[in-house]
């Protein structure tokens, strides 16, 4: 269960030793944007040292390395892999290429480590115009690539328009990307919400990304992701509709009936598939203590 | 007819001051106080010594007390809190004698018993007439609430009301009335409007404070006393803030509707009688502008004196009918017991105040911190000094989770059922060690520098000096 993946700037000792408390399903270690030029080896080796030493209980660790355009790539993954971090996160990625790239070199890092093949997976970032009209391609790209992370700023920039709450100007970056992730079945992440003063803009935006079919949405301030948590977790009453349709079915096998209507509304695979997918989510909810403290 | 004088030496003459005496002072003017510096310098001139301060909290604004101690003007104090530039100061060992700590709820206990007599109490009021009809809710210097100040006028063998506001005989809607009062001396300023309350009290940013202030919310929420009639106290610590807040939003999309709010009073506070969460708030403290304003225009909020809100020996106090407090703590023990009283370095720096009066009073006391604060594990195995017995703690929330106090089993199974993360407080002690490593024990001295007197007049702790 990823609904919320956190920015954590990987320079920030303060910030990473609280990583596990700050409520986020997953928390990304960042060594691109949020850390200056002459910070990247510091944030490096904190980082390693974070992922060496700290025990972050239930809360995934991503790492988001550094471009593919830059000369830190390479030795961030060579750094951090031996510590196994449950995802790599390379940013701009924005073709099919890149991502083979980055899996050739992984290949010959997890043969040098002695880890199995395809043992470090991937959440490629999308941020450029040339990266959301590639985004089947860099999806299907190689088995690595567990989900697609939409980067709202920087495409904005490249799109050549202003990024504003409301977010009509990457709307359709945002359907393709789901789409793209989708069709090589794969999750895919929303990009995050940037005021944090606006406590009310976080619940409006995360609802609507959860409306267009996003698995979670990532945050750069801890303060948002209470709400990510919440409009990404199923409601009692999906889980209740779940269960029943769940029940319906069971009953209509029983009998051997092919049809199967609830309330007057045809139950087929997908609305099934739903329900499943909803039954596991609140499984997973229950684990870590119910959707009380999320 | 007039007991208006002309100057503070006039008074203090006039009150009989002789050495060896005792004096008090309340601390609503927290650390904006001038009234307390005034009286000393003038004392400090009569040539006046040996004597005893009986005040309810010290803040560093009184620093140059320490030269009165070391003149020997002044040779024992009595209070209920210290910043920590006196702190440091008494744990050094200034005083020959150990400083007396009470709780906000002991002091006027125990002066009310004679245990604590005092000759002189000189009150600080933003407003009073020429009569000593006097109320802290108006004046340029206006603190809202002159709860402290009402054991020492009742008790005192003179009260002086020392006031930059001197209004027309009758005052309308005083606090202390007349009654009490055998001089007023008009000054130009009691205090530094900045220093005594704050523009607003904010709620803390950090996100870790968020996250515990979060889960106390929740604590209270399925602690089964969130219904209505509920009533809450809450300190003016940011994550205790945040807290309020949180429960505020609880309590409105539930439609509860809370008895009372208790204790010092935020703007946060005020905001959650607006929003109909408590029928009325007792306001001991006022510590922000939004407090002060609403003291002296809601009839809702009420003034109360620090009998009322926590004596021990009265007939009934408020405390002992609160269904939640938060609290903070420097340290607290594996046994729940809490200090904070003492830093990392057992330097003095704070002291009971109504921590241990709620505490004891309070259905639900609970203690937020987080497992770590600066480089040290919150919570350790003995506390340096206990300032509420384990006893009366029942909850310990950290960002990590919570821990209940074994005695309170129900609650245990209540949190736990709700799926809030309930851990071992030994848990969460080795937790913080895995980080910090064991810290070395402090070094102490031999000396005692301060008696920590708990609210029944028994001796709960000491503390030693730093060498």
């Amino acid at each position: 269960m990823r609904r919320s993946m956190l920015f954590l700037p990987g320079n920030t000792p303060n910030m990473i030793i609280h990583g596990d408390s700050l409520g986020a399903d997953a928390i990304i270690l960042d060594l691109e944007d949020a850390v200056a030029p002459d910070e990247k080896d510091a944030a490096r080796i904190l980082v390693r040292n974070a992922l060496q030493y700290q025990d972050f209980g239930r809360c995934e660790t991503i790492v988001r390395i550094n471009g593919l355009d830059t000369s830190e790539w390479q030795l961030d993954l060579q750094t951090l892999c031996p510590l196994q971090p449950d995802f790599i996160m390379p940013p701009k990625v924005g073709s099919a290429e890149d991502i083979l790239k980055i899996d050739h070199y992984l290949s010959q890092l997890e043969t040098q480590l002695h880890l199995p093949p395809n043992a470090v997976g991937l959440i490629a970032l999308l941020e450029t115009a040339l990266g959301i009209e590639n985004a089947f391609a860099i999806a299907s790209a190689s088995s690595r690539v567990k989900a697609l992370f939409l980067g709202g700023e920087d495409l904005t920039a490249d799109l050549h328009c202003q990024r504003t709450a409301k977010g009509e100007e990457i709307r359709y970056a945002r359907s393709r990307l789901v789409c793209a992730a989708r069709a090589a079945g794969i999750d895919a992440y929303d990009t995050p919400f940037t005021d944090v003063n606006d406590d009310e803009g976080i619940w409006e935006d995360a609802q609507f990304a959860r409306s267009l079919g996003f698995t979670g949405k990532a945050a750069i301030s801890p303060r948002h992701v209470k709400a990510i948590n919440q409009v990404f977790s199923p409601s009692e009453k999906e889980i209740a509709y779940a269960y029943e349709i769940m029940e319906v079915i069971q009953a209509a096998k029983e009998q051997g009936r092919g049809a199967v209507s609830l309330r007057g509304k045809m139950i087929d695979a997908p609305i099934v598939e739903r329900a499943k997918q909803t039954i596991a989510m609140a499984q997973a909810l229950q684990e870590i203590g119910g959707s009380n403290y999320v | 007819m007039s007991k208006v004088v002309a100057s503070l030496q006039e008074a203090i003459r006039l009150c009989g001051l002789k050495d060896g005496m005792s004096i008090s002072f309340h601390h609503h003017l927290r650390n904006g106080d001038y009234v307390l510096n005034m009286v000393m310098d003038e004392v400090s001139k009569l040539g006046i010594g040996e004597l005893t301060i009986n005040a309810s909290s010290l803040f560093d604004v009184h620093l140059p007390l320490i030269t009165h101690i070391q003149n020997r003007t002044v040779t024992k104090l009595c209070t209920d809190y210290v910043s920590a530039g006196i702190g440091r100061w008494i744990s050094q060992g200034i005083l020959q004698e150990p400083v007396e700590f009470r709780t906000h709820g002991g002091r006027p206990s125990d002066m009310l018993l004679g245990r604590t007599p005092v000759d002189i109490a000189f009150l600080a009021v933003p407003t009073s007439d020429t009569m000593g009809n006097c109320t802290g809710k108006v004046g340029k210097s206006a603190c809202g609430s002159l709860g402290y100040a009402f054991p020492d006028a009742m008790c005192a063998k003179k009260v002086v009301v020392i006031t930059d506001n001197l209004v027309d005989y009758p005052l309308q809607n005083w606090s202390i009335p007349e009654t009490y009062v055998d001089y007023v001396v008009p000054v130009e300023a009691i205090g530094n409007p900045a220093g005594i309350v704050s523009g607003t009290t904010q709620i803390t940013r950090d996100p870790v404070g968020l996250v515990m202030a979060d889960l106390a919310a929740q604590v209270i929420r399925y602690s089964g006393l969130l219904k209505d009639g509920f009533s809450f106290q809450t300190g003016a610590g940011g994550a205790s803030l945040a807290a309020a807040k949180f429960l505020k939003e609880i309590m409105v999309k539930e439609k509860i509707q809370g008895s009372f709010g208790l204790g010092g009073i935020t703007g946060y506070l005020v905001e959650m009688l607006q929003a109909g969460c408590f029928q009325t708030l007792l306001d001991v403290q006022c510590f922000d502008l939004k407090a002060v304003e609403s003291l002296r225009t809601n009839p809702r909020h009420q003034e109360i004196s620090s009998i009322h809100y926590a004596s021990p020996t009265a007939k009934s106090a408020v405390v002992d009918n609160l269904d939640v407090v938060i609290l903070g703590a420097t340290e607290i023990d594996v046994d729940f017991n809490v200090n904070v009283h003492t830093d990392s370095s057992g330097y003095l720096m704070g002291g009971s105040g109504g921590h241990s009066d709620t505490a004891a009073g309070a259905k639900l006391a609970m203690v937020i911190a987080p497992i770590v604060r600066a480089r040290m594990p919150i919570v350790t195995d003995h506390v340096m000094c206990v300032s509420t017995p384990g006893r009366d703690i029942d909850v310990l929330v950290t960002e990590k989770g919570i821990a209940i106090n074994p005695a309170q089993k129900q609650l245990k199974q209540r949190l736990s059922d709700a799926g809030l993360p309930v851990m071992d407080i030994a848990q969460l002690k080795q937790m913080a060690e895995k980080v910090t490593g064991i810290p070395r024990k402090v070094p102490r001295g031999d000396r005692v520098v301060a008696n920590v007197i708990y609210r029944d007049g028994s001796l709960l702790d000491r503390v030693y000096n730093i060498p």
